[in-house]
This record gives C-alpha cells, sequence and structure tokens, in this order.
C-alpha cells in the first residue's frame, strides 16, 4: 500500500506534466465542459460564512476531478469545517459524475449531473443550496450536528452555452435523502461568465487579460415535493473570478452575498487548483498497460 | 431502521454499479488508435457545408500564427504532439486530410470535438482563438512539403 501510495505521489510530482487549463470563474454553477480525458484536476476551496445565532466558520473542501472520457468526468470530494469557539471536523465525502448527453455542440448544451453524498449535518460548504435551508440551519453546535449522517442523491442538469466569448448556465437540482420517508428537494444555481479579452497574447504571460475571467453566480433554494416554492428558503448573488496561471494552476475568489433573512450575510469564497496532463496515462504505465 | 438501511444500501449499490459498468465499456478504446487510422479524419468530413465554408477572419495575420503555436502547445500539444506530428492519444496533423480540409472545417472540429474519439469540445475557447490554432495548423503543411523544403 505504502509503494502505491508512494508512486502516485512520484507520478503526480515528477510524471505528469502540468495543463494549462481554461478553467471556469464559477463556484457553484456548472457550465457544459467537462474535464480533459486523462487529466487530473486537485482543486482545494475555502468557504468563510459568517452566522447569525452563531458563530463565523470556515469550510474547506478537497476535489480530485477525472476525465474519464471526453463525455464522463467523475470527482471525489472530501468536506471538512471549522466553526470560530467551537471545533473543527471532517464532515463527509461525496462522489460526482458528469455525463454530456449530446456529442457535438448545440444552441444548448446538456450534461446529466449524479452525485452521492454521505455527509453529515455539520456539512458548510455550501457547494449547492436546496430544499429549505436556511442560514439557522448551521447554527447548531457541530457535536449535535455532527451525530446526523445523511446519504444523499443529488441529481442535476447541467444546461450551458458558449456565445460571443459569455458562457451561460443553468442548473436546476434534484436532491434525496435516501431515506424513504424524505422528500425530493429542489434548488437552482444560474450562472454567466467571459475572459476579459477574447484575443490572446502570442507570448506566455501570467497578467495577461485572457488569463482572467469574471461572472456571477446565483443560487438558491426551491423547497421540497411537500412544500414547494420560495418561502422558507435562502438565496445568494456572488460575482466570480478566476484566474488562469500558464503553470497550470488557477486561482478563484468569489465575495457572495444573502439575498434574503434567510440566507448567510457573507459567503467568502476562494479556491486553488492545479491540473494534471496526461495523469491517466502515467498511473496506467505503472501497471504496464498498453499506451 | 433496518428497512432504511437497506434502502440506502441497495441506492447506493446501483449507483456504484452504474458507473462501475460504463468504466469498462468506455475503456475499450482509450486512446489507442493509431495516429494515421482514416476514421480519426472522418469527422472533418462531417463539417457542415455552411460550417466548412467559413473564411478564418484572421487571414494573413502574421501574429495570429504565433498566437495560434502557443495556444497549440498549451491544449493540443499534449495529445497531438509538440510537432503536431500525432501522439498516443490523437492522430497527426500533418495529414493532407487536415492540411487540406478548409479552416471552416478544422474551426467546426475544434468547436464540437470529436467526443465519442476522446477529443473534447474547445468552444470555451473564444472564437479568436480557435481560429489562431487553426491558422497555426495551417502553417505546419504535410509532411512531404516539409522534406522537400528541407532538401
Amino acid at each position: 500500500m505504502k509503494t502505491l501510495i508512494a508512486a502516485t505521489v512520484f507520478v503526480l510530482l515528477f510524471g505528469a506534466q502540468a495543463s494549462r487549463a481554461q478553467e471556469s470563474p464559477y463556484m457553484v454553477t456548472y457550465d457544459h465542459y467537462l474535464e480533459e480525458p486523462g487529466n487530473l484536476e486537485v482543486e482545494y476551496f475555502s468557504t468563510f460564512g459568517t452566522q447569525r445565532g452563531g458563530n463565523p466558520f470556515v469550510a474547506d473542501w478537497m476535489e480530485f476531478e477525472y476525465g474519464v472520457k471526453a463525455w464522463w468526468t467523475t470527482e471525489f470530494y472530501i468536506d471538512g469545517q471549522s466553526t470560530f469557539s467551537d471545533s473543527t471536523l471532517l464532515t463527509g465525502f461525496r462522489w460526482e459524475n458528469r455525463f454530456r448527453l449530446l456529442q457535438h455542440e448545440h444552441f444548448i448544451n446538456p450534461v446529466f449531473y449524479m452525485e452521492y453524498e454521505q455527509i453529515n449535518d455539520a456539512d458548510k460548504i455550501l457547494k449547492e443550496v436546496e430544499g429549505h435551508d436556511v442560514e439557522s440551519d448551521n447554527a447548531e453546535p457541530n457535536a449535535l450536528a455532527r451525530r446526523d449522517l445523511n446519504h444523499e442523491l443529488e441529481l442535476k442538469l447541467l444546461l450551458s452555452k458558449t456565445f460571443n466569448g459569455w458562457n451561460f448556465a443553468v442548473n436546476p437540482l434534484f436532491t434525496k435523502n435516501l431515506l424513504p420517508s424524505e422528500p425530493w428537494e429542489f434548488g437552482y444555481a444560474i450562472g454567466a461568465s467571459r475572459p476579459l479579452s477574447l484575443n490572446a497574447s502570442a507570448n506566455a504571460c501570467n497578467f495577461c487579460r485572457e488569463n482572467f475571467i469574471a461572472g456571477l453566480d446565483l443560487y438558491g433554494g426551491l423547497g421540497d415535493t411537500e412544500s414547494f416554492g420560495l418561502h422558507d428558503t435562502s438565496h445568494y448573488l456572488a460575482p466570480v473570478a478566476a484566474w488562469n496561471l500558464p503553470s497550470g494552476w488557477t486561482v478563484r475568489l468569489s465575495p457572495g452575498f444573502g439575498l434574503n433573512d434567510n440566507s448567510h450575510q457573507v459567503l467568502l469564497r476562494w479556491g486553488l487548483s492545479y491540473e494534471f496532463a496526461g495523469f491517466g496515462q502515467h498511473i496506467s504505465s505503472l501497471w504496464g498497460k498498453r499506451q | 431502521m433496518r428497512r432504511n438501511t437497506i434502502w440506502i444500501r441497495t441506492s447506493v449499490s446501483l449507483l456504484f454499479a452504474v458507473c462501475g459498468f460504463l468504466v469498462p465499456a468506455s475503456a475499450q478504446n482509450v486512446g489507442n488508435a493509431p495516429a494515421t487510422d482514416h476514421f480519426d479524419y472522418a469527422e472533418l468530413t462531417k463539417a457542415p457545408a455552411k460550417a466548412r465554408a467559413r473564411k478564418n477572419p484572421q487571414e494573413g495575420n502574421t501574429e495570429a500564427a504565433l498566437v495560434g503555436r502557443k495556444l497549440f502547445m498549451q491544449h493540443c500539444a499534449e495529445c497531438h504532439g509538440a510537432t503536431a506530428d500525432g501522439g498516443k492519444k490523437a492522430p497527426s496533423l500533418l495529414v493532407d486530410q487536415v492540411q487540406q480540409a478548409t479552416p471552416g472545417a478544422l474551426f467546426w472540429l475544434l468547436t464540437n470535438g470529436v467526443v465519442r474519439r476522446g477529443m473534447p469540445v474547445w468552444s470555451k475557447l473564444p472564437e479568436p482563438q480557435r481560429w489562431a490554432i487553426v491558422i497555426y495548423i495551417k502553417t505546419l503543411g504535410p509532411p512531404a512539403s516539409r522534406d522537400a523544403g528541407a532538401k
């Protein structure tokens, strides 16, 4: 086992090349672009949230995103959080799969999203807002919240279009706690973004305008099958920005603001990611598979 | 309680089974296509007539080829090779099928990808950048003409 881990780390550090990706700036919304096949993107994100009736928190998560095929991306998440004057803990994991449904580009490009989550009630990454999620849900002390473990299935339809450099994406969301007694919950995420320049410069540069993408995330809950609608739901508007460096690193920043009294007033998010090109090939070569 | 546990286990098992089924099914043609396989180029002929007829708006722009080279190295060389002569995952771009294709057809292919053969869609690159890549690819020429030029 130690050999396997050491070999994987070695490949990550020395075998795989960096890939200069054109990553979207969204923190919550998904566009229809999947990971390039064989590439592994390792991402770290953090959310600082204010909390009325409780202590502010910092929720962190790691994502390991791998392009299995050009039409299929799989992703594994590990979530955790630290609440001020309370405690720090891991809150669970998620396994996400995205499948491109159409071969070519169309007026609207649909991608089917399917995720299994095993997280407890102390999870605060707010990667999506659904059902009747409200700010007060996160005020419970960690020691109590961590006792409730949830198994959830989350489905999304990612609809996205890029036109004249602008990307527009709409993601309706459907979540089911796998306990039969729990209702389906609904939510949405809408995003728009554009690079600061559509033209590229001839030289590799860190601060060229085309390396920066800016946009907006708008997301929130829409109730559940027992009580559909906007009442007792929370909603957020968040400017987003990404800086894609030629070295393969991407930095993201997003200050989010609650749009009603049920929402956290501020959610400040940031993230750092690095894409390893040809990761799958290098791993295969460790086992001597045909290339 | 026991019923709930069984329900959860069944649901999770089904989810893993669906994805587990897809892995081996899709692994059959993971990037093993020979660089000269004609099937790799058939997609170019599928470009609609309107797309094939599109003119490159950056034609004649000498700077565009340099931009295209940079973008090619960043996004394409990983699979097609740094000299575009093909790699383990993608075919050569120096062959006649590519070099004689219209700029519009190459732009269409770059935009739409060949998803089932492993080439991603590149519509996330803005149009001027995709046209610059097309210009660069066209400057490479077929192997025969480059060899003749070298002599």
